[in-house]
Parts: structure tokens; sequence; C-alpha cells
């Protein structure tokens, strides 16, 4: 009898995929991704470079001028400082961002009665119109490091938890009853069923965060103390120096990608079974 | 008194149509008992009120009427009395086959070696004790069910329910789970409250087999194939095999004919 049945076991175990690689026949590797992405941004980089050389300086620039400008203000020291001095309230205004925004999804989406309570301040936040309201936060938080920190959270911390709350929601019901059959509390399925099954809403809630993160760190050096990659920004645009006004613009995309593929990374660690259910090509 | 009964259990709700309001009568004054030991299978057509009748008396559910009654108490919601095995195993993916047979052990409080081991055990007894750190993805549907039922098992309850645990799997496979079942239910005595719309499932399974039809019981049939019923190909071309399956099939047949 067990004879038999490590037998069957055997044959089952032979995973699908594994089968379907051997038969296939050979076929020519795929490009790399990063290849393609390399020659994209490689390609958009000498249209800009042809095409911008022909507009005025004052109204546009063009890479190797960015460049230039770029090692001008980095040798002078300038530019590191300046990212130090904006990635500060940067850090902390999304990390706060992220442990607010995080429990409060979760508790939006899965209580009713906090769903009708808080939801609707979750969605109004996310529309509200921070430039606006970035003066009315001066004579609270002064001009400094507390409300470049506060404008920073704000921005990001209702993405975060808009994200997460859809992610509650799309929740398999099935899953939750699993704890409910082996008589979980509420707060064992928040914590230990709801939460790793939202992970991919919450992941997908901070990339979008973290733009808006970047988003709201300039915007909070423009409208206080003029300090940092934005404070950079707002110098040389006043002084019509626009090749330098770039420099710190696509600093920050750079900085914003890769801290993209950071959470990715992030989320490949925390959530190994997600890219593996995944579609794959 | 069984080790589950279902008394007096009707259940209705409201089905939302656009602007109109069906209401559905799921179950109409219910009453079973399944006894120590027994493997009890609900059969009927879909929609007739097997699965709900199951989740009812699971605790998932609760009834508009009636009562549940396991081990000679009224209960009220899920306990570690009963165990759920689910219609598409429903194990957590972000665990392993192991943890997610520990998922039920911890849950009823169990800790450190012993939580270890007795999953191993339960795992092994469904033959995955070398697949223990696979996650749920890198599993067949066979194996996923088989965790499903380990998972059950573990928290030893009084009564194992199982709502359709086979119906997703390929014929081969279900056959070799059905055999997996019986020897399982042997050695451990379990009572089983059974849902299936397989006929050939009902009576290979079966003590008794109950024929359900619109949220009633239609026919109550004593299968009494004999126990232990281990060479089921044997079983399978029987002639109480062929008589048995007529009368279940007729019975849920006479069901359909009498609503034409």
């Amino acid at each position: 009898m067990s004879e038999t049945r490590v037998e069957m076991v055997d044959q089952i175990m032979t995973l699908p995929d594994e089968q379907n690689e051997a038969d296939k026949p050979a076929r020519r590797a795929p490009m790399p991704s990063w290849v393609i992405t390399t020659a994209s941004v490689i390609i958009f980089l000498l249209l800009w470079e042809f095409l911008g050389k022909d507009v005025n300086p004052m109204f546009g620039s063009y890479p190797s001028a960015i460049a230039v400008a770029g090692w001008d203000l980095a040798r002078s020291g300038q530019l590191g400082s300046a990212l130090l001095e904006s990635l500060q309230p940067f850090v902390i205004g999304y990390l706060i961002a992220v442990l607010i925004g995080i429990p409060l999804g979760l508790v939006v989406g899965r209580f009713r009665v906090l769903e009708a309570a808080l939801g609707i301040f979750v969605t109004g936040g996310y529309a509200m119109p921070l430039v606006a309201l970035v003066p009315l936060l001066v004579p609270w938080l002064g001009l400094g490091f507390a409300v470049k920190v506060a404008v920073i959270f704000l921005m990001s911390v209702f993405p975060i938890a808009i994200n997460t709350w859809l992610g509650v929601k799309v929740v398999p019901k099935s899953l939750i009853e699993v704890g409910r059959a082996f008589v979980a509390s509420d707060s064992v399925i928040l914590r230990r069923i709801i939460l790793p099954a939202t992970l991919p809403y919450i992941m997908a809630g901070l990339r979008l965060a973290l733009g808006r993160a970047v988003v709201a760190m300039v915007i909070a050096e423009f409208f206080t103390a003029i300090s940092g990659l934005g404070g950079i920004i707002i110098n040389a645009a006043n002084s019509f120096d626009t090749a330098t006004m770039f420099v710190p613009i696509v600093l920050l995309m750079v900085m914003a990608t890769a801290l993209n593929s950071l959470v990715g990374y992030i989320e490949r660690k925390v959530a190994p079974w997600q890219t593996e259910i995944s579609a794959r090509d | 008194m069984g080790a589950v009964s279902l008394v007096d259990v009707s259940k209705q709700f409201d089905l939302h149509v656009g602007a109109e309001v069906h209401r559905i009568q799921a179950l109409k004054r219910i009453n079973l008992s399944v006894s120590d030991g027994e493997i009890m299978v609900l059969i009927g057509p879909s929609g007739c009120g097997k699965t709900t009748a199951l989740r009812i008396a699971m605790g998932l559910e609760r009834a508009s009427r009636g009562k549940v009654i396991v081990g000679g108490r009224e209960v009220e919601g899920c306990d570690f009395d009963r165990g759920l095995v689910f219609q598409h195993a429903e194990l957590l993916p972000w665990l392993t086959a192991l943890q997610n047979v520990m998922f039920g052990l911890e849950m009823k409080g169990m800790r450190g070696a012993e939580l270890r081991d007795t999953a191993l055990r339960y795992l092994d007894l469904v033959g995955l004790k070398d697949s223990a750190n696979r996650r749920p993805h890198q599993l067949s549907g066979g194996m996923k069910q088989r965790v499903g039922i380990a998972r059950a098992l573990a928290i030893d309850p009084k009564v194992l329910m199982m709502d359709e645990p086979f119906g997703a799997l390929d014929a081969q496979t279900r056959e070799s789970l059905q055999g997996e079942l019986l020897d399982v239910q042997q050695r451990t005595g379990k009572t089983i409250l059974f849902v299936t719309h397989d006929l050939d499932e009902a009576v290979l399974l079966a003590d008794r087999v109950v024929v359900m039809r619109k949220g009633e019981i239609q026919e109550i049939i004593t299968c009494d194939l004999p126990r232990p019923r281990g060479d089921l190909a044997a079983i399978r071309g029987s002639a109480e095999f062929a008589a048995m399956r007529y009368r279940i099939w007729k019975a849920l047949h006479g069901a359909q004919a009498t609503t034409h």
C-alpha cells in the first residue's frame, strides 16, 4: 500500500514546467529587457540632443549641456549637499506614510464601520490640492524640516492607503473562510491572511507614492525655505540657466526610477510566491 | 445522537437581480444526523442546497432557523470539533505545505517542536512528507488537496467536512485520492460529511447517501458495500456497486423527472 503511494506521488511531483522545458524545441534566446530599456533611453537622449540644440538655451536644453552643468554642480559640492538636504525629509516623510498608510488601508478595507467613517477622508485626501495648502501648513510647522516632512507625508500616505484598501477588498472570500474555519480571531485573519494576500496591492501603492513623494519634496522646497534640489531648480530658473535647472530634474527622475526598482526588489524578497505565480511570457 | 446533526434547518436569502429581490429558499427544514465514524455523502444537482447544508454544519453560514448539534451540544460558528476541506484546497499561497498544515494547529494553540512534528506527521499521512517545503503553486492539484486534507485532519476534529474536494481534479488523481481518503478514514475512524455531485464517488465512499433536491432531502440511501473498501477497482466492477449506483441514479433521476 505505502509503496504504491510513493510511486504515485513521484509521478505527480514532476512539475508541468519541467516537462515543457524539455519538450520545447530550442529557440533563440530573447533579448534581455535591460538591453531594450538601455537602447530606448539612448535613442531618446540622441533625439533630444539633436532636436534640442536648435532651441534657444533659455527655453530648453539638451543632454550634453545638462551633463556639463551637472558636472560643474557636482564638482562644486553643491549637488551632493542639496541631494542630502532633500533626501532627509523625503525618507522620513515617506517612511511615516508607509507606517500609517498600510495599517489605515487594512482597517478601512476590513471593517465596515471604519470604511464608512474614514474611507471618505482617504478618497478625498488623495485628491487634495496640496500645493494650495502648503502656505497654510507654514504657520503651524514653520519653514524648516517639519513642514517638508509633513508635505511629503501628506502626498504619499493616501495612495498607499487607497491601494491597500482596494487590495483588502479583493482578497478572495474563501481565504478569509480558511481563517474562520480554523477559528482565527479577526486580528489574526487581518495579520496572517489579509496582509499577505494584499501585499501586491500594497507594493503598487508604495510605487505610486514614491513618485508623489518626489514631487512633494520639490513642492516643499519651492514653497517653504528654499533648499535642496528644489532650491537649485528655482535658483537656476530665476537666473535663466536652463541647463542647470534640468540637472536636479533629471537626477530626481533617475532617483525615483532607482527607488522603484528597490521596491520591486523588496517585493520579490517579501512576496516571492507572487512573482512566481504571476504571468510570465 | 450522532456526531453532527442538523435539526429542522432552513436557510433563505435574498438575491438582488437588478431592482428585483428574489427570495431564495436554499434549505427547507432539513433533518439529518451523521453517526460516529460514518461517511455521509450529500449528493444532488447544482443548487440543491448540499453545499449550503455543509456550510451550515461547518458554521461558516448561519441557519435561518433550526440548529446544528455537534457532539451533543448546540453550536454556533466554527470550532476545532469540525475540520473543513475546501473545494479548491484554498491553501494560503505564501505558506509552504508544512506551514499550511501548521496554520490550523497554531490557531489551536500548539507551539514549538510539537507543532512541527504534528504537522509533519499529517503530511506524511497523506504521502507528502517530501514536499513539505513546497509552496502551493509548486504542487499539483491533487497534492494541494492532500495538504488541505492534512490541514483539516491535523486539528483532530470530531468531524471532517468535505465540500466537493475532488471535483476539480482529473479522473485518475480523483480515484487515487478517494482510495486514500477511505484508507485514512479507516485508520483514524473519522466521521465525514462529504458533498459531491459525482455518483461513483458517492457509492464508493458513502455509508449513507443523502439525495437532495431543491433544498429538501429526497431520500437517504444506506450504501452497504462491505468495509474496508481496499480494492476500489474490484468494487467498481462488482454487481453490488452497479446496483447501488443504479439505485442512487434513480433517486437523482426521479428528482429530475418530476420537474417535467
